[in-house]
């Protein structure tokens, strides 16, 4: 079996260049790659482009990134919980491109399928279809959107093996499984590595072929957004 | 007239036993707590999530197991977790049966506008425009004139669009209104003590009154 392990987060993004275009999985903070995340500090590449239904928060995520100027552009649907954000953006150092969450997330898919455009119904009508695009299938209106085309993909995993076989957990899978199919090189992280072997083909989400690098994260803080409870 | 509550007691009435229902963030995420016994529906948070259950108990959070709002819940027995391409083709191929969602104004074609005030810090439409593009059945959850006393429901939309044509019923703290498919609100109940005319005050775009309108039955 092809081993896809390195060493560690550093290794795995080592030669990611100022300027180009990484998909980041997670929604909101979960599910994000945040040892990948750390080491993009480290490292300090800067002029990328994020694809990310988020933006993170001041102090987490792609926030930190944001936080040290590393992005030139965010590709997101939602971006609400972060000031610094929020400064860029105003005063024009940051770029944003929204779009709409199901189109993000096919988009990426697309890329995963070899499929160089989807149809979708999603913004017909509003500013998101100016200048794209348009056809009628049986009787409805449908915007062309194009695959994305990124030089790198980071997913965070619950588990992975050193084939590169994934497996997510709970509602952490969210863009992961189709950001690791949309990249060119895809990195993935994971909370647990195991030989291969030890996973059940069966169960894997994202296979092997669509993972270059993994690596066993650590020291994962899992920071929660919304903390919501009710009393026993 | 009705308060927040009110509005998600009435809209419950419209969820129905075996429909899979994506509830929107505010005053649609209370409709949860309405729906009566012995109705089962299944809802769908689009982050990946079919069959949310209610929220954990104290030292029971996961945060690996969130809904669209990003809050901490849980799963029920018979839920399943999936991707968010998958979780937006559901979607797209209405497999969803009823979205219940907020707006700031809808027109009497059926326009709604939820995401963006220019001027405003724009956060983004998250998964508004991918659901309001390709739900059969979309009901709006609103007040029914702004904070500055004016009216919500419009012959056309001012803000920018999340979505055109796709509005069928409004729930607001006034009435219940079907938006008709050749245009105009049609009246169908009154919110309790809430008369006729006092709707039509507060209603922009074209109304529609056939006989006698009924109090709403909560």
């Amino acid at each position: 079996m092809i081993n896809k392990v390195v060493k560690d987060a550093d290794t795995a993004i080592k030669d990611i260049q100022n300027g180009q275009t990484i998909m980041l999985g997670g929604f909101g903070l979960c599910g994000i790659p945040e040892n990948c995340i750390q080491a993009l500090l480290r490292k300090k590449v800067t002029d990328l482009t994020c694809i990310s239904n988020n933006a993170g928060v001041d102090d987490f995520g792609i926030g930190l990134l944001l936080q040290q100027r590393q992005v030139k552009k965010m590709i997101s649907s939602y971006v609400g919980e972060n000031a610094e954000f929020e400064r860029q953006l105003l005063s024009g150092e940051l770029e944003v491109e929204l779009i709409p969450q199901g189109t993000l997330a096919t988009r990426c898919m697309a890329a995963g399928y070899g499929m160089p455009v989807i149809y979708t119904p999603a913004g017909v009508g509003t500013e998101v279809a100016i200048g794209k695009e348009t056809r009628i299938f049986k009787g409805k209106e449908y915007l062309m959107e194009y695959a994305f085309d990124a030089d790198f993909a980071i997913v965070k995993a619950w588990k992975g093996d050193t084939a590169g076989n994934l497996i997510y957990k709970s509602t952490a899978r969210n863009f992961n499984p189709v950001m690791a199919m949309g990249g060119k090189i895809t990195i993935a992280e994971v909370e647990i590595l195991v030989p291969a072997g030890e996973l059940d083909p069966d169960q894997i989400h994202t296979p092997g072929i669509y993972v270059h690098r993994i690596f066993q994260g650590g020291n994962y803080e899992k920071r929660i957004e919304q903390r919501t409870v009710r009393t026993k | 007239m009705l308060d927040k509550n009110g509005i998600a007691k009435r809209i419950a009435k419209e969820v129905k036993d075996g429909m899979y229902v994506n509830l929107g963030i505010g005053i649609p995420t209370l409709v949860a707590n309405y729906i009566p016994e012995g109705i089962n529906v299944v809802l769908q948070s689009e982050n990946g999530l079919l069959g949310m259950g209610p929220f954990p108990f104290e030292g029971e959070e996961d945060a690996d197991l969130i809904n669209a709002g990003k809050q901490t819940i849980t799963t029920l027995a018979g839920s399943s977790i999936f991707d968010s391409a998958m979780s937006f083709g559901m979607i797209r191929a209405q497999k969803v049966d009823l979205t219940i969602l907020g707006a700031m104004e809808v027109s009497e074609n059926g326009d709604i506008a939820n995401w963006k005030i220019p001027g405003k810090m724009v956060k983004g439409m998250g998964g508004a425009m991918d659901l309001v593009a390709s739900a059969q059945n979309i009901i709006v959850a609103m007040q029914h004139v702004n904070k500055a006393g004016e009216s919500k429901l419009l012959p056309n939309c001012t803000l920018p669009l999340t979505g055109v044509h796709c509005v069928k019923k409004i729930v607001t703290e006034l009435a219940v209104l079907a938006v008709l498919e050749n245009g105009g609100f049609q009246l169908l109940e009154r919110a309790p003590g809430v008369s006729v005319a006092e709707i039509q005050a507060a209603t922009a775009g074209k109304l529609l009154i056939e006989g006698d309108i009924p109090e709403m039955q909560l």
